[in-house]
């Protein structure tokens, strides 16, 4: 055998070897990204499912009528103002009775959120001849009940240590001998809008302010960015310079940090135009300029993925150049340019940072009402909750971040269907 | 009437217009037996013709009255007003701008108002439904009137297709300059309020500095707050947590994509591709919240736990957080780069012998990487414009320190601070943050435009 034979032989076991290692490398980065997303995933929804149920508590109430200090004919507007809470006072100190400290007796009226007296406001709004009458309700308990009941308050902890002291417990493991408390659907987190206390807190404001956001920036760039994708691959002249400088910012623009589209539309929407601050209308128009690049990039590709026979065809019969590109070769191209801007809106919905710069961070209760009115949406809503200290909260946010991924996955999958359905080979 | 008023009004018109435009020449068109009057264009071009003409001109001036009615009525509104109020700075008179605007919004803050102010408010809410109702006049007047000329140009001899045809053209010329536009705007936006701040604050303290905080005095005589506004703990801060995001992103995204595209079979490929994809997807607001809420205080345990003390803000959290959202990022560009390279020049390599690694090592990556090097450079770009990670995991305080335990604040982040506060839009705080998005847009831009002619020029070598 010659030497070189041999000479590589001598080699071959090491050099196998580190084939190996190198594709194990390979293995080994890929199962690493995928293992990020799995703990990402499980911790998200391991930190927010519970966020879909709250914890009830069953009062007996006494509507009667003196306690409130209205009667059946009494007005709406005295309706909405009589004295609820007496109400839930009187049968929270029945139901636990002896109660004198202060600090105790304060600790029995928050056993109940907040909520229970519109609770009870709602109830008798609906059916005036409650009063007089009583009622046994669920009503909402406290956050830091609900977050006990959760299992995220260790009752084995020193009483000092623990947002519940001994004296709770022993009310709460009274009431729920009674079988006064139950975990229920809940149906607040989307029925209502932002809340300093998290038990009342919803995402259906943010959810509105989204939609509407992301209307505008549907309205605006799909038309835009079909225009521009049009122009540029159906109609511009070859090594013009306008048009090479076109090119060159649409693909810089692509890769801008959000960040720098807030400042612009800060300082051209709000500063200059006097468009009204924190409205989801501004918010679209900066996520419009910040999709557009996407959805013009992605409408080219499926104009140019139209053959050219198609256009010779047309052009053949007679058809003008702009009825050619309106008629035939846009239709053909239409799923791929809707799968471009369903994932441009993915991403518009997804987007947070610019959105804080123009004042979409504001606290909003209410469900905005137009594409003026002040309001915020998901992402925010999830940074702003992020912010707050209570176990309630962080329950919350992982649950908003649950919904948006919700969406953002239907949309995702909305793109792959359609471009599965429409794909087509020439 | 209100502006969604205007708009359905047009709408209305314009069908209106298509109506009749089409109507009227097909009445004008004759079979050729009769005179032979034929129409030049299909009758929907000249109802387009009529739209066009109806509808362009009046959405013109609605846009443009639009755009200026605020800026003009506000400057009408606060000349009016007495002397000794004008002669304020210019942040308190644009506190008092605001004040009046608000109360010519709200009519319970105009009933409490001060006799000044509320007689400029009401000033203000006179001269906007003037304004309105001017507006309301003249965009419809020119509607109306346009259908009528549009009309008159209904002919059979006029060339309705091609006009329109011209029409079109030029709106998507229109919407195709708006990316030019876009970077004008941003370009201009910071650049006129960074030239406001370097009036305030010399550019050499900005870019040279070392000590960064940006709370200025709100009265004279305060002490230890003068507002310092030293970038360079931010920028040592952003690269920092740049370089760690790309410690972690470059290897395993580019490892994934030469497994994915040399070693996969389809099967795994199938299911990997999607899963980088939904990483990909993922919003970086959580991320942040990832980072923030898990892995910081699992670093700091991991830390504590053999002695080293960890920030609960560290640099490495983010820095981690923000490489896994960059994998993806980079693995799809490499392999892009990667497939680009010629089947040829892998099967030369195997037929001299060598094994599958040594091929990748000491010939595709070598062929790919210019193209490796641009999405590198794409990368850094990413981590470096990258703002909720760091907003929700990055500290607030400007550390100047590269010891990835502690914690360090970024561009963005400051960015992010200054404007989402309650102050003043003049004040030198605020300006600031535009100094910093300048530098940011600068930066980003020669990373992306390097990168883009990096990847471009390697393309041509082997298309």
């Amino acid at each position: 055998m010659s030497t070189t034979t041999e000479r590589v032989k001598a080699t071959l076991g090491k050099r196998y070897a580190r084939e190996k290692r190198f594709r194990f490398y390979g293995l080994a980065s890929i199962a690493l990204s995928i293992l990020f997303l799995v703990i990402l995933l499980a911790d998200i929804i391991g930190k927010g499912y519970p966020a879909f149920t709250s914890t009830y508590i069953k009062l007996d109430v006494q509507l009667d009528a003196q306690t409130l200090g209205v009667t059946a004919d009494s007005t709406p507007e005295q309706l909405r103002t009589a004295n609820y809470n007496a109400v839930i006072q009187n049968s929270l100190n029945t139901l636990i009775p002896g109660v004198t400290e202060r600090k105790e007796k304060k600790a029995l009226k928050d056993l109940v959120s907040g909520d229970a007296k519109y609770e009870l406001q709602r109830m008798v709004a609906d059916d005036p001849t409650l009063i007089g009458t009583n009622q046994s309700v669920w009503v909402l308990a406290d956050d830091d009940i609900d977050t006990y009941y959760k299992g995220n308050i260790d009752r084995t902890l020193p009483e000092s240590d623990r947002r519940i002291k001994d004296f709770q417990l022993v009310w709460l493991d009274k009431l729920e001998a009674d079988g006064r408390i139950e975990s229920q659907f809940n149906s607040i987190f989307f029925t209502r809008g932002d809340s300093r206390e998290p038990e009342e807190a919803g995402i259906l404001s943010a959810l509105i302010g989204s939609f509407y956001t992301l209307l505008v920036t549907l309205a605006l760039s799909f038309p835009i960015g079909v225009a521009a994708a049009l122009y540029l691959e159906e109609f511009a002249p070859k090594n013009n310079f306008w048009v090479d400088l076109i090119e060159v910012n649409i693909n810089n623009l692509a890769a801008v940090p959000s960040i720098v589209f807030g400042l612009l539309g800060l300082a051209v929407f709000i500063q200059l135009f006097g468009v009204p601050r924190s409205a989801p209308l501004v918010g679209g128009l900066v996520l419009t300029l910040m999709t557009l690049p996407t959805i013009i990039i992605a409408a080219r590709a499926a104009l140019r993925a139209v053959p050219p026979s198609i256009r010779e065809g047309a052009l053949g019969i007679g058809a003008s150049k702009t009825q050619t590109v309106f008629q035939n070769v846009l239709p053909l191209a239409m799923p791929g340019i809707l799968t471009g801007t369903i994932i441009g809106m993915a991403q518009a919905l997804g987007e947070t940072a610019p959105l804080l710069m123009i004042g979409m961070i504001a606290f909003i209760m209410d469900v905005p009402s137009s594409v003026t009115s002040p309001s915020t949406v998901l992402p925010v809503q999830i940074y702003l909750w992020s912010d707050s200290p209570e176990r309630a909260f962080v329950e919350r946010t992982s649950a908003a971040i649950m919904v948006l991924l919700t969406f953002l996955v239907s949309m995702n999958l909305l793109a792959v269907i359609l471009r599965k359905r429409f794909e087509r080979r020439w | 009437m209100s502006t969604l008023g205007i708009l359905l009004t047009l709408t209305v018109l314009a069908a209106f217009s298509y109506y009749i435009g089409r109507k009227r020449s097909l009445a004008l068109a004759t079979p050729v037996k009769r005179g032979g009057n034929d129409l030049h264009s299909l009758p929907s071009y000249y109802g387009y013709l009529v739209v066009i003409w109806a509808i362009i001109p009046a959405l013109l001036v609605f846009a443009l009255w639009s755009s200026l009615e605020k800026p003009l009525l506000t400057s009408s509104m606060m000349s009016h007003l007495p002397a000794e109020y004008q002669s304020k700075s210019a942040d308190e008179l644009s506190l008092t701008t605001n004040r009046i605007l608000n109360m010519a919004k709200d009519p319970t803050q105009l009933a409490t108002a001060e006799p000044v102010f509320k007689a400029a408010a009401e000033d203000y809410q006179q001269m906007q439904s003037t304004s309105q109702t001017i507006k309301t006049l003249l965009v419809l007047a020119l509607a109306i009137a346009g259908v009528f000329i549009g009309l008159r140009h209904v002919k059979p001899k006029t060339r309705a297709r091609n006009q329109v045809e011209r029409v079109l053209q030029f709106i998507m010329i229109g919407c195709a300059s708006i990316a030019i536009l876009t970077t004008v705007g941003i370009v201009f936006s910071v650049l006129f309020e960074s030239y406001r701040f370097f009036g305030q604050v010399p550019a050499t303290d900005f870019l040279f500095g070392t000590h960064w905080s940006p709370q200025t005095a709100l009265r004279a005589d305060q002490a230890g707050s003068s507002g310092s506004f030293g970038a360079i703990p931010l920028f040592v801060g952003t690269l920092l947590i740049s370089a760690i995001a790309l410690l972690i992103a470059v290897p395993l995204g580019l490892m994934s994509a030469i497994y994915l595209s040399e070693y996969a079979g389809p099967k795994l490929r199938a299911y990997a591709k999607p899963a980088m994809e939904i990483l990909a997807g993922i919003p970086t607001v959580v991320y942040g919240f990832f980072a923030a809420l898990t892995v910081a205080p699992f670093i700091r345990e991991l830390g504590e736990s053999i002695g080293l003390s960890v920030a609960s803000e560290s640099a490495l959290a983010a820095g981690v957080v923000m490489g896994i959202m960059i994998i993806p990022f980079m693995s799809s560009l490499s392999d892009d780069v990667i497939n680009a390279v010629p089947q040829a020049m892998r099967d030369g390599s195997y037929g001299m012998g060598a094994t599958k690694s040594e091929t990748i090592k000491q010939v595709i990556l070598p062929a790919a990487l210019p193209g490796i090097v641009g999405a590198f450079l794409l990368a850094a770009s990413r981590a470096i414009g990258e703002t909720m990670i760091v907003v929700m995991a990055a500290g607030l305080a400007a550390n100047l320190t590269i010891n990835p335990l502690e914690a360090v604040t970024t561009v963005t982040v400051q960015i992010v601070t200054l404007l989402t506060g309650d102050q003043e839009f003049d004040s030198a705080k605020t300006l600031a943050a535009f100094a910093l998005g300048l530098s940011l847009f600068i930066v980003t831009l020669i990373l992306n435009v390097v990168a883009l002619h990096i990847v471009r020029k390697y393309r041509e070598q082997y298309d």
